[in-house]
């Protein structure tokens, strides 16, 4: 990689102020970076695709912000809380499955008990046309560059959300989960904090893949609040992949259900693996309302979810295998004790 | 007393977990240098400009290396073609790049970070012009093997064509195989030292004497003056077989800054700076009388090469010799691409075609309705079809029926589809494996010492497969000593030559020198030597040239085994079964047990003996399910050059592995017996996964890896 100043930061107001930007870039482009666990952004600075002039380091919050904590409203999360220390905790295992599997089916143990739930949202996609930089085309590296993967090697790309700038697949799994239950998140910024629903902190490329989030890039995440419902318990989270581990995701859906006497109360609903953002599915969701959770309906609402699809050739295939995906997740669902 | 046959732990166990072994980049020089790699962003033109300035500005830069100031390097011929090396593309010859990654600079700084921030600062502008990357591409020219190579010929009996249009059952059907990297885990690494005139290279070699040989060669110096060190290998596959164009680059480097320089290529540069399995297509025709008796075979097979090299592995050797038939067609085309040169993969040649053509017996058994298992043992043979030579020894049918039984299938139903565990497909299938049991010229040198104590020396590898061991085993069995109390030294070119640990061939090889030493040892004893008693012997096998030795100090093998002998042939086989199983509807392929029955002749540790056919399975079940180098064929790149996206097995991915030893004697192959089997493991996986998934799915994949999509039908 190349050089770089290296700073400490104290506390998140520390941070926040070490990081305030003399560019306009957006938080992917910016010369300041936030380091936290380091799973990605060093990954990425090895590769010389993320070339910060400046570092700020916040791994040393851990112990001084916000654990895991529960009350009556649901779950709150803090954000320097590492993957392994969320999906291993009981309580979440037993009242919020989702979270717990997500989190369990990615990347490695190595990588979760480093990895911040904060940096991971934020987990940068894995087109290997982004992750090499000698392809000229990149509009997420390089803005206005073009987009090598639309007619490339495209079989891992995503099918929802993409637009004729980039059709990168957003990588991760946590942030399904979140926008499933409906989680919030809470941002920290110079002019203090903020708190958005989770679901709109990502973005679709549109014209301007290097824009992923809302974020500005002296803005921190500093926690996660999940409300509680009655669909928490039974839910679940089910990836596809070519091999059982230690894999990014086809397909992978984020189900949570209110049933009553086999019948859908309200269904939660959020895909992976096929979209360029993390994907509500919300005409599955409004599918499934009412009706009963046969695997035909299930299938209805899998048609629904994956009804506008734009592909690539590679592809192909991920409509289909999405629609089978949520399909089994949604009737494995259906299965678990509330 | 300990000796052949005893299931010893490795000697050197504790050393390599504990860090005690020494790889490649352990090299112990002082005050080193530290090289990192520049490769091209083009798989064909030429380099335009090259801007130093940026780069060299980074502090602790000490040189940068182009085909501007790099000096002279001899290319070399190809290791397949009587040299030594893995291609003929000189890198830093010319502003010329010929392939994807090509090296284009060599940065050498005081700090590895600074080398690697430099790296991305040097600028270097192509004209690029349009590559053929593949089967298809426009621009690729297809060569006959025969007119390729003198070595190749395409096997034939009989009259195939008229055979199959006569024959009631047929199948014709065409096949494909990947493009695979060999990825070890330990990265190519190359340190180098001068002193003196003389030059040191630690780096992990499976050719200790080749790799001597042939970088002095290229850099014009006598081989004397160079020493080649590789006491352990951090994995080789093949991919350490034949020298690299990287090692004489950094020997020049070292050479003129006067100081060691150790290079360690990044993941993604050893897609592009060393050999690869090439992809492969067969059209396979075969026809049977209605009980199952073939009638004839044809195997057509197609590999990618580079430009300038005629590398083929030619696995219709073996595909041809497989199964008693009087009528065989076979031919083997090279296709020419902008590629690197492709090289030696575990088991090079058989992987490939066995795969084409077990595919096609599990296609032909459905065709007759005939138990994938007995249409093997219905054409057994103990003559192979096309000269009619004996096989030295060949129980596939022992292996089968200890598999079959170990395994269960009796209980399997013959329906594809038919089999199922809650929501899991469940496929059972099976292949035969085989591999040429080869044996080269080798030397070795023996010490026994007074107080009950011995050495061995050697220049042989050890490649993960327990040469350590089986070398100790030799010698404790031969003089009377513990086999803790032998010292064995190897993977250093200052010993006695041993051919390149490659074609399975190492175990023979070496143990019988050994055990030749060791004879003279006990002779001189017995004539009444005493204190220390020293033996060099020169093995050379029965039907070796007499030159054998000569070649061997040159760091040439002389192989004799497979087809390559005039009384016999020689292979080692074995019977493989698999269960799959397939999730109704979003179809993971997930292999849930495998069996594996292996004849090999002696096997000199059954400990090692089962790890390296394990290993070899979990290749295979690889190969068949995950590995694939990518290509976007607009512009012959790969593009999943990690192994993120490079995708092999995690330990979640492989169920119950048996491994069964059937006995076996071999007087013929040589005077221990010995097979090889370091690639007998994998070769019949690749077929048994895509005949189970077949059985599981009724979906007939024929081409590898096999991916869930296909997979998504109805």
């Amino acid at each position: 990689m190349r050089g770089f100043e290296y700073v400490r930061a104290a506390d998140p107001a520390d941070a926040i102020h070490a990081a305030r930007q003399t560019s306009s870039a957006p938080p992917t482009l910016a010369p300041t970076q936030f380091l936290a666990g380091g799973t990605t952004l060093l990954d990425l600075m090895k590769l010389d695709i993320m070339r910060p002039t400046r570092v700020v380091d916040i791994s040393g919050f851990r112990n001084r912000t916000d654990g895991i904590a529960f009350d009556r409203q649901g779950l709150h999360l803090g954000a320097f809380v590492t993957m392994a220390e969320a999906a291993d905790h009981p309580d979440i295992r037993r009242d919020y499955p989702i979270i717990a599997q997500s989190l369990d089916l990615a990347a490695s143990a190595q990588i979760r008990n480093m990895a911040t739930l904060g940096g991971n949202v934020l987990q940068r996609t894995r087109c290997s046309y982004f992750r090499d930089t000698s392809w000229q085309a990149c509009n997420k590296r390089s803005p206005g560059s073009g987009c090598a993967a639309l007619r490339g090697l495209n079989r891992k790309h995503a099918v929802l959300g993409t637009s004729e700038n980039c059709i990168a697949t957003y990588p991760g799994d946590f942030a399904q989960a979140l926008v499933a239950l409906g989680a919030d998140i809470e941002i920290a910024g110079p002019s203090g904090a903020r708190r958005v629903k989770f679901e709109d902190l990502h973005v679709a490329p549109d014209a301007h893949p290097e824009i992923e989030t809302i974020l500005n890039p002296d803005e921190l995440i500093t926690g996660f609040a999940v409300p509680a419902g009655p669909w928490t318990r039974r839910s679940l989270y089910l990836k596809v992949r070519d091999r059982e581990s230690y894999e990014f995701a086809l397909a992978s859906a984020a189900v949570a259900l209110d049933l009553h006497d086999g019948v859908v109360n309200e269904a939660r609903i959020a895909l992976g693996g096929v979209a360029t953002k993390p994907w509500r599915a919300r005409e599955a969701e409004a599918a499934l309302k009412g009706r009963a959770l046969s695997e035909a309906n299930a299938r209805q609402a899998a048609e629904a979810a994956f009804a506008t699809t734009k592909t690539h050739g590679h592809n192909d295939y991920k409509p289909e295998l999405g629609r089978r995906t949520l399909v089994r997740a949604l009737m494995q669902a259906a299965t678990v004790e509330a | 007393m300990a000796g052949i046959g005893t299931a010893a732990l490795r000697l050197d166990g504790p050393a390599k977990v504990t860090g005690g072994a020494h790889y490649g980049s352990d090299a112990p020089f002082g005050k080193p240098l530290y090289g990192v790699l520049v490769t091209s962003g083009i798989a064909r033109g030429r380099i335009t400009a090259i801007d130093e300035q940026d780069a060299r500005a980074e502090p602790g830069v000490v040189d940068i290396f182009t085909y501007r100031n790099i000096g002279k390097i001899v290319p070399g011929n190809i290791m397949d073609g009587d040299g030594y090396m893995g291609t003929s593309i000189a890198p830093l010859a010319s502003a010329a790049i010929k392939h994807d990654g090509q090296i284009v600079a060599l940065v050498v700084a005081d700090t590895f970070e600074a080398a690697s921030a430099a790296a991305y600062r040097l600028k270097i502008d192509y004209a690029e012009e349009v590559p053929a990357a593949t089967f298809d591409s426009p621009g690729t020219e297809t060569v006959a093997g025969v007119v390729a190579s003198k070595k190749h010929k395409d096997p034939a009996v009989g009259d195939a064509e008229g055979a199959f249009a006569g024959a009631p059952v047929k199948i014709d059907a065409h096949y494909a195989t990947a493009t695979q990297h060999h990825n070890p885990i330990e990265l190519f690494t190359t340190a180098c030292s001068w002193s003196g005139g003389k030059l040191t290279v630690w780096e992990s070699s499976q050719n200790m004497w080749g790799a001597k040989t042939g970088l002095a060669l290229q850099l014009g110096i006598s081989p004397d003056d160079i020493h080649f060190v590789s006491p352990f290998v951090g994995g080789a596959f093949g991919s350490r077989g034949s020298l690299t164009q990287r090692t004489a680059i950094v020997a020049l480097a070292a050479k003129k800054l006067a100081r060691p320089v150790k290079l360690a290529t990044a993941r993604d540069q050893g897609f592009t700076i060393a050999t690869y399995r090439a992809e492969t297509r067969h059209h396979l025709k075969l026809g049977a009388t209605r009980d199952g008796k073939l009638v004839s075979v044809s195997h057509e097979g197609f590999e990618v090469t580079s430009r300038p090299d005629n590398y083929m592995v030619s696995g219709t050797d073996a595909s041809t010799r497989l199964y008693g038939c009087p009528n065989v067609a076979s031919k083997v085309s090279i296709v020419h691409a902008d590629r690197n040169t492709p090289g030696f993969m575990r088991s090079p040649a058989e992987t490939p075609y066995i795969f084409a053509l077990e595919c096609a017996m599990d296609e032909l058994a459905y065709a007759l309705n005939m138990d994938p298992v007995e249409l093997r043992k219905v054409n057994d043979t103990q003559n192979e079809p096309i000269k009619g030579l004996p096989y030295s020894s060949r129980s596939l049918v022992p292996c089968f029926d200890a598999a079959a039984k170990a395994f269960g299938w009796s209980k399997r139903s013959m329906q594809p589809g038919s089999m199922r565990e809650g929501e899991w497909l469940v496929g059972w299938g099976t292949a035969t494996t085989m591999y040429p049991s080869n044996i080269s010229a080798s030397t070795a040198r023996v010490t026994l010492f007074p107080n009950g104590t011995a050495k061995v020396q050697t220049a042989t590898h050890e490649i993960g497969q327990g040469i350590y061991t089986v070398c100790a085993l030799i010698a404790a069995g031969k003089l009377g000593v513990d086999p803790a109390n032998v010292i064995v030294e190897l993977g250093d070119s200052n010993l006695p030559p041993a051919p390149v640990s490659g074609g399975s061939n190492s175990t023979a090889s070496v143990s019988n020198a050994v055990s030749k030493a060791c004879d003279e040892i006990l002779a001189k004893r017995a004539q009444g030597a005493n204190g220390a008693i020293e033996a060099y012997a020169e093995n050379i096998p029965k039907g070796d040239p007499p030159d054998a030795i000569r070649k061997l100090y040159k760091g040439q093998p002389s192989f004799t085994g497979g087809t390559e002998s005039k009384d016999s042939i020689r292979f080692a086989f074995g019977a493989q079964f698999v269960e799959v199983r397939v999730h109704r509807l979003t179809r993971e392929i997930r292999v849930s047990r495998t069996t594996g029955a292996f004849a090999a002749g002696t096997i000199v540790n059954p400990t090692t003996a089962r790890s390296q056919l394990m290993g070899g399975m979990i290749w295979g079940i690889s190969a068949a399910l995950h590995e694939a180098t990518e290509i976007d064929p607009r512009n012959a790149r790969y593009t999943n050059k990690d192994l993120a996206d490079y995708l092999i097995p995690v330990n979640a991915d492989i169920g119950d592995i048996e491994v069964i030893m059937i006995p076996e004697e071999d007087s013929i192959v040589n005077p221990l017996g010995i097979k090889g089997i370091g690639e007998l493991g994998n070769v019949g996986m690749n077929a048994a996964v895509a005949n189970a998934v077949f059985h599981a799915t009724g979906v007939r994949i024929r081409q590898i890896p096999i991916r869930l999509e296909s997979l998504l039908v109805a």
